[in-house]
């Protein structure tokens, strides 16, 4: 399953290769914000809020039929869903196994590795932190 | 009218505003925030540092007085720039923040009891707020805070009927960070003091923009930062009235603030402005400081004022053409401070989006979330802006402004 991870890494990491400048990648990440399916406002509840950000963002995870883990996420900064957006493609419906040890390169091979740092108002690092959490508590539940 | 001032004579003298963000060239709007540092004012802390860094007031060696005089000198610096009657009335203190914390724990401790009441305002920065939420939680005092109107000016009717309880003080900005509103700090500190309360101004957003006397303006204290006026970070000024400030105890103890120290009797504390400056000051801050605010002095208040009141005209002007935008605050633009949302997008997206164009803002609630409460937004974006910024600059931000709406709504 480790494979489907990579291989949407190699996806993601291909899609931005070619932008030459920041506006361009926020261009891509702004419309994949726009792609992703909301969450309806009873969904948004504080419980599901992640802390850390400028914006609100919102993470749902659940357990399907064949134990993989399905994310939902929501956010009322656009581009802060764009990321979120990302994550969810990279992750969603994989075991909790693979969340928790999978190496996310593709996130320093875009560049958005700076925005990984915990002084950054987006939410993506407590997105990816939050995520694994999700990803330990479901492997716990076996 | 004054001089008009040659911004782009002027920005020759920051040399961080040669630099590229993002690959675009810096346009640096988030002066209310931090201001950036002319070269005076650099090698003010680099020649204090290469030549004679001692500490202070204690050594009988070259340096140490070469140090002393340097470092009183910039508070004479200060006493002047403000119209203090005396220089010991000037404390230093590590920040504004610091400052304040320094009155709510030393005056506050000693004048605010159980049940009275300290007032604020809603347009107080977090620093302005807190440390009085926590004296009030220490002495079982409470705080009240008077309601801003929708244009951003303080709510005289509150206002009056808020003094009217008896508030032992009444603690308030000078200028809005947030809505750039300039206050009228004579004639609310002479409302404040005809209700028997005294006064604490917050003049962070203003010392950068516009004269203040604080003899003129009567208040009891009066703090600013060093950073927001184009001096270095880690120092800033508590002004007292000398009657106060002398019967205040020390907030911190340790060395430079004695007179004599002895286990046996105890210790007696060293007399003004030292008392209240324990341990090793931040000595290349406060020589900077003043260096800077002769720098700014030499500009001549009146053209700064009017230089960032046209800065501020023309952002509105520019900005005032995107549907659905609207300004928080629109009593003055004095501050030079452009604060506004847009509907439908977020303060986060814009500023995003700004930076990635060279373009520096502020956006969040600016330490002011009793205020994003007051007007039920989120944030805002906000633009500030200095001495070294151009009407050119002003047409690269709205520029790359309609650009992010119009990505944002594609």
């Amino acid at each position: 399953m480790s494979e489907l991870l990579q291989q949407r890494q190699e996806e993601i990491a291909e899609e931005f290769e070619f932008f030459e400048d920041w506006m361009e990648r926020y261009e891509h990440i702004i419309e994949l914000g726009k792609e992703l399916d909301p969450i309806a406002e009873a969904d948004k509840l504080d419980e599901h809020l992640i802390r850390g950000c400028q914006s609100r963002v919102w993470l749902l995870a659940a357990k399907d039929g064949d134990g993989n883990v399905q994310f939902r996420a929501d956010s009322d900064a656009i581009i802060t869903k764009g990321l979120a957006a990302l994550m969810v493609r990279a992750l969603s419906g994989l075991p909790p196994a693979v969340i928790v040890q999978g190496d996310l390169w593709f996130i320093e091979k875009i560049g958005l590795d700076a925005h990984l740092s915990p002084t950054r108002a987006n939410g993506l690092r407590s997105m990816v932190q939050q995520m694994k959490h999700y990803g330990i508590a479901f492997q716990a539940q076996g | 009218m004054s001089k008009a001032l040659d911004a782009a004579a002027l920005r020759l003298q920051f040399p961080i505003l040669n630099r590229e963000v993002n690959g675009k060239p810096l346009v640096y709007l988030d002066h209310a925030a931090s201001s950036q540092k002319p070269i005076a004012v650099i090698e003010a802390q680099r020649e204090y540092l290469m030549h004679y860094h001692a500490n202070v007031h204690r050594g009988v060696h070259a340096l140490s007085q070469q140090a002393t005089d340097a470092f009183e000198n910039a508070r004479t610096i200060v006493q002047h720039h403000i119209g203090a009657e005396e220089s010991c009335e000037t404390i230093w203190t590590g920040g504004a923040t610091d400052a304040i914390n320094l009155v709510a724990q030393s005056w506050g401790r000693a004048h605010i009891g159980a049940g009275d009441t300290i007032l604020i305002t809603k347009m107080e920065h977090h620093a302005n707020i807190v440390p009085w939420q926590m004296l009030a939680e220490e002495v079982g005092a409470h705080v009240e805070a008077v309601e801003v109107l929708e244009n951003g000016a303080l709510d005289e009717e509150d206002l009056a009927a808020k003094l009217a309880k008896g508030p032992r003080l009444f603690a308030f900005v000078h200028v809005s960070n947030t809505l750039g509103t300039v206050n009228d700090a004579k004639a609310l500190t002479e409302q404040a003091h005809a209700a028997g309360a005294t006064v604490l101004i917050d003049g962070c957003q203003a010392v950068p923009h516009m004269d203040v006397d604080v003899q003129d303006v009567g208040c009891d204290f009066y703090i600013f930062s060093g950073h927001k006026v184009y001096g270095p970070t880690g120092i800033g000024v508590l002004y007292g009235k000398r009657m106060l400030l002398e019967a205040m105890r020390p907030w911190r103890g340790g060395g430079e603030m004695i007179d004599a120290v002895s286990i046996e009797n105890g210790t007696t504390y060293a007399g003004l402005p030292h008392k209240f400056e324990a341990g090793t000051p931040h000595i290349s801050g406060a020589i900077a400081l003043g260096v800077a605010l002769n720098w700014l002095k030499g500009l001549g208040a009146g053209a700064v004022m009017d230089h960032e009141m046209m800065l501020a005209a023309q952002a509105r002007k520019g900005l005032s053409s995107i549907e659905g935008m609207r300004f928080i605050g629109t009593t003055s633009e004095a501050a030079g401070v452009v604060s506004f949302v847009i509907e439908g997008t977020h303060p986060y997206d814009i500023g995003t989006l700004l930076d990635s164009q060279g373009v520096a803002v502020r956006t969040g609630h600016h330490c002011t979330q009793p205020l994003m409460e007051r007007y039920g937004i989120p944030g805002t974006v906000r633009a500030s802006f200095g001495v070294y910024n151009t009407l050119q600059e002003v047409d690269t931000f709205v520029a790359a402004t309609v650009k992010a709406v119009r990505m944002l709504r594609g």
